[in-house]
């Protein structure tokens, strides 16, 4: 059962906070933002060929979209002169198309200096405030409380509120490549994508980046996470910058692509959760979205146009892996996959993270009870998905040292091909769907969660994946020894995988079957109201919630395993 | 344009690996604008590259340089044309890896199908290979070498007409668009159209798939059955090409441009080509084993087969013109016996894709 999970704290990489980029780029937040502004701006145009036309469509698009989200969608975060500026954009651009002797080229001076204003306005908007006071602050916080409330639950009695026996590490074990990523993050930037399954995920990644020495990486996240007070406070001190998935349009999201890979090139660490948002069926993400992925690889382009091509200057993906044997909001996600696949007739939003009383409530409870969480950090590569030695040299599939840079040239120069870095965001979104299987670890609940579901199915082989989920629950019950053998077998096959490096196993897997049913019953969805998998009077395994089985299975999907059944 | 491409012909110089008959052709279309260096395995084919400028007595326009080393013409070329026999050119590919690097652009023009198997494993002894088993050759330059830039040229290009400058087009096929740009710009010329495909797995199939076909056009000359059912046997074998190419990744677009319908029915035509001359002495009587001991080089379409029949094992999908072709290759089935079936297979919708 022991294992070699990280259990010291690491001295930070830079001890003085004046040289994080982080706090650097706040302090030119100003300038940054201007910048930012500018560059969205340009791209832009360049996107409209500089043809007022084009353009004039673009703004007119832009404003009647945000027109309808004020109208129909606005929330608490929203500021409160949105309707004054898009009222004045308005005005402006009518200003323009009526007035008819205009030159060509008067016209798309006028557009420009609206565009402007907009990205001006978005990239005030999606810019972090970083504090630093407040990041200590939260730090302290999250590391004092949640260790506290861990003490009291596991030493038993009134002063063990006041013990040390247990820290958050023994809690949440981080294991894989952190020497190499402490290392590099000191000598290029870090590109750090992990998998997504709950909205915990990114205090838990803060959490990981400050245990392991690390300046504080900046993040996108949902703007609508920052209406929950709690979560507001939490992420800007976590250096987030916002990420507000209502707007859809190209001005915003050139915006909102231009801050990020601005903010990588000067060298701040970032975070993307590649999937985009919560992985609603469970399954490790296959498909990601690759918008602000195409920035590193952009980023990483530009730094080798302006002869940054030294480590300095060098951009490093390194895929995280999160696991649990529990995700509270899995009953709200596996409700939304079914209901988009499109097989339930409606579906309400509940969002268990709703209000900062359920969050406190759920953290007690996961710190008080004995689920653990193991984040395992993948190896690093560059943004071609190729990985690095020590130095943070690429290296190809050989073993033989090769220059990102050259993944860029053609003619001898580095060039500027959106369509050839497409294709490299592309690939470079397989290998981290890759590395992520490899690096993902099997925990004893999703072993028996994914061998219930199958068996369960393979019983039931003329139903579709809806009707099964729609099987009544009381009608479902599997011998414990057919379902032991099963087990076995998975378990056999993932060791196999493991051998050929393709998969990862949390130590606990290690025990007797027995002991691993057991463990995995009992942390399997342990604090939903209806559990997936529970053991009846008899002995027999049972479920109380088809969606929750399926939802905790769909994290062994994607490695072959369903062929056993 | 003109004087952009006239300002620095001496410059740039392109690679072409491989002096077969199509690498000859390519290498002295290449060398009308620019600097083109070819690569050939054996000594004397270079001395006799350098001497007399001839490739295996093929004449080659003499500003065309000949090497040996592989090492050689990758630091000389960033644009590299791999025109080689898909028999070799796994081992080819793998001996030029370690020099060649991310900058490369590599296109090639060999219609063929590799295997990847583990060490130990034939064709033979798996008998069903499922689709991550089998490689397009642009497949196997990606997994052999780090170069991304890949393309690949396929169309109805017989080398003896190219060689005539008779009017020809081939198609240029890649996901990127550079490389198809770049292809474009080196190849085009006056007799010479170069269409651009992104979806260069369809464009590799198609060039592949239709050697099948060809035996079985082969098969129809040779029994005499006139131009009506080669016309029904194109028709077929294109059906079949699409819902093969599908299956194995490529769009049914391709298959019915160039590369595709286009490259079909040249070659069911040209009764000079290995693999119709397979299907015309097959119907004639002979056994597979008589024909090859005669060929010099083996037949692409005899591999293709062989291959699509084993991944027929693991794909929910008929093939009905492979799946009687392989049985008259390997299974000693009557050819005639082979067309009645083909005759009675219940195709009775005309198209069923799309």
């Amino acid at each position: 059962m022991e294992e070699k999970y990280l259990k010291h704290k690491y001295d930070p990489i830079i001890p003085s906070k004046n040289e994080w980029p982080v706090v650097k780029l706040a302090r030119e937040r100003k300038e940054f933002v201007k910048k930012v502004s500018d560059l969205a701006e340009d791209r832009i145009l360049d996107l409209a060929d500089q043809n007022p036309d084009i353009l004039k469509e673009e703004l007119e698009t832009t404003l009647y979209r945000e027109k309808l989200r004020i109208k129909q969608n606005s929330w608490v975060v929203d500021p409160d002169d949105e309707g004054s500026f898009w009222g004045e954009v308005k005005a402006s651009l009518l200003q323009i198309n009526t007035s008819t002797d205009l030159s060509k080229e008067k016209r798309l001076q006028g557009y420009k200096s609206i565009l402007n204003r907009i990205t001006s306005r978005y990239a005030e908007e999606i810019a972090s405030n970083f504090k630093h006071t407040h990041y200590k602050f939260t730090r302290s916080v999250v590391t004092f409380g949640f260790s506290r409330l861990l003490n009291a639950a596991r030493v038993k009695g009134f002063k063990s509120i006041f013990s040390n026996q247990y820290t958050l590490q023994d809690k949440i074990q981080i294991t894989g490549e952190t020497d190499q990523l402490r290392d590099l993050a000191t000598k290029g930037t870090v590109v750090m994508v992990p998998t997504h399954f709950s909205n915990l995920d990114s205090i838990l990644i803060g959490w990981t980046i400050s245990v392991l020495g690390l300046p504080p990486f900046i993040y996108g996240a949902g703007l609508n996470l920052f209406n929950i007070s709690i979560f507001a406070y939490f992420m800007d001190s976590l250096g987030a910058y916002k990420v507000d998935r209502r707007k859809k349009n190209l001005l915003y999201l050139e915006t909102l692509k231009t801050y990020s890979k601005e903010a990588i090139k000067f060298g701040c660490h970032s975070l993307f959760f590649p999937g985009g948002t919560r992985s609603r069926s469970g399954m490790i993400e296959s498909r990601l979205k690759l918008g602000l992925l195409s920035t590193a690889i952009e980023a990483q382009r530009a730094n080798f146009q302006e002869q940054k091509n030294d480590i300095s200057g060098k951009v490093f993906i390194v895929p995280v892996t999160i696991n649990y044997h529990f995700v509270l909001e899995a009953p709200s996600l596996i409700r939304d996959y079914l209901s988009i696949t499109g097989q339930e007739r409606y579906y309400k939003e509940n969002d268990e993270f709703s209000n900062s009383y359920k969050i406190s409530k759920f953290l007690f409870k996961f710190f008080t009870k004995g689920s653990d969480i193991s984040v395992s950090i993948g190896k690093a590569m560059d943004v071609l998905g190729n990985y690095v030695d020590e130095n943070g040299d690429s290296l190809d599939k050989k073993g033989r040292k090769i220059n990102t840079r050259d993944y860029f040239v053609s003619d001898g120069e580095v060039t500027v091909d959106h369509q050839r870095e497409e294709e490299y965001t592309n690939m470079l979104g397989r290998r981290i769907v890759e590395e992520f299987h490899k690096i993902n670890r099997v925990f004893s609940s999703h072993l028996v969660a994914f061998t219930a579901f199958e068996m369960i199915k393979a019983s039931n082989n003329k139903l579709d994946l809806f009707d099964l989920i729609r099987l009544p629950e009381e009608d479902i019950t599997i011998p414990y020894e057919e379902f032991k053998v099963n087990c076995q077998r998975v378990m056999d096959q993932v060791y196999e995988l493991k051998s050929q490096g393709l998969i990862n196993v949390a130590p606990h897997l290690q025990q007797d079957m027995d002991a691993i049913i057991s463990h995995g019953l009992d942390n399997v969805g342990m604090y939903h109201a209806k559990r997936p998998l529970i053991r009846d009077s008899e002995g027999d395994i049972v479920t109380e919630d088809m969606s929750l089985l399926y939802f905790y299975h769909n994290r062994l999907t994607g490695y072959g395993l369903e062929k056993l059944f | 344009m003109v004087s952009k491409n006239s300002s620095k012909p001496q410059e740039k110089c392109i690679g072409v690996i491989g002096v077969g008959s199509f690498g000859t052709v390519i290498a002295n279309m290449l060398a009308e604008k620019n600097q083109v260096m070819v690569y050939a395995r054996k000594e004397e084919v270079v001395l006799e590259i350098n001497t007399v400028h001839s490739a295996q007595g093929k004449s080659l326009n003499p500003n065309i340089k000949g090497t040996s080393s592989p090492k050689e013409i990758c630091e000389a070329c960033e644009v590299l044309f791999l025109m080689i026999s898909s028999s070799g050119f796994q081992d080819v590919v793998q001996s030029f890896a370690p020099y060649l690097f991310p900058y490369h652009l590599v296109i090639h023009g060999t219609k063929g199908l590799c295997l990847n198997l583990e060490k130990g494993q034939t064709l033979d002894s798996v008998k069903k290979i499922k689709r991550s088993q089998i490689l397009t050759m642009s497949e196997v330059i990606l997994q052999e070498t780090v170069v991304v830039r890949v393309g690949c040229l396929a169309g109805p290009n017989l080398s003896k007409e190219l060689t005539q400058s008779l009017p020809a087009a081939t198609v240029i096929a890649s996901k990127y668009n550079e490389v198809i740009l770049e292809g474009q710009s080196l190849l085009r010329s006056e007799k010479f159209q170069v269409y651009g495909n992104s979806d260069i797995i369809g464009v590799e199939l198609s060039g592949v798939l239709k050697n099948i076909i060809a035996i079985a056009a082969g098969a129809l000359a040779g029994l005499k059955l006139g131009e009506n059912a080669k016309g029904l046997l194109i028709s077929r074998g294109m059906v079949e090409m699409v819902h093969l190419s599908n299956a194995l990744g490529g769009s049914v677009k391709s298959v019915i441009g160039l590369a595709g319908i286009g490259d079909l029915v040249t070659t069911c035509n040209s009764v000079n080509s290995r693999n119709f001359t397979v299907g015309f002495r097959l119907a004639n009587g002979e056994k597979l084993d008589e024909i090859l001991a005669s060929m010099d080089e083996v037949a692409e379409g005899i591999n293709t087969i062989r291959v699509i029949k084993a991944f027929l094992e693991t794909a929910d999908l008929r093939a009905p013109i492979t799946e009687y072709l392989y049985r008259v290759l390997f299974e000693n089935y009557d050819i005639k016996e082979a067309l009645q079936f083909l005759m009675k297979y219940p195709f009775n919708v005309d198209i069923d894709f799309f």
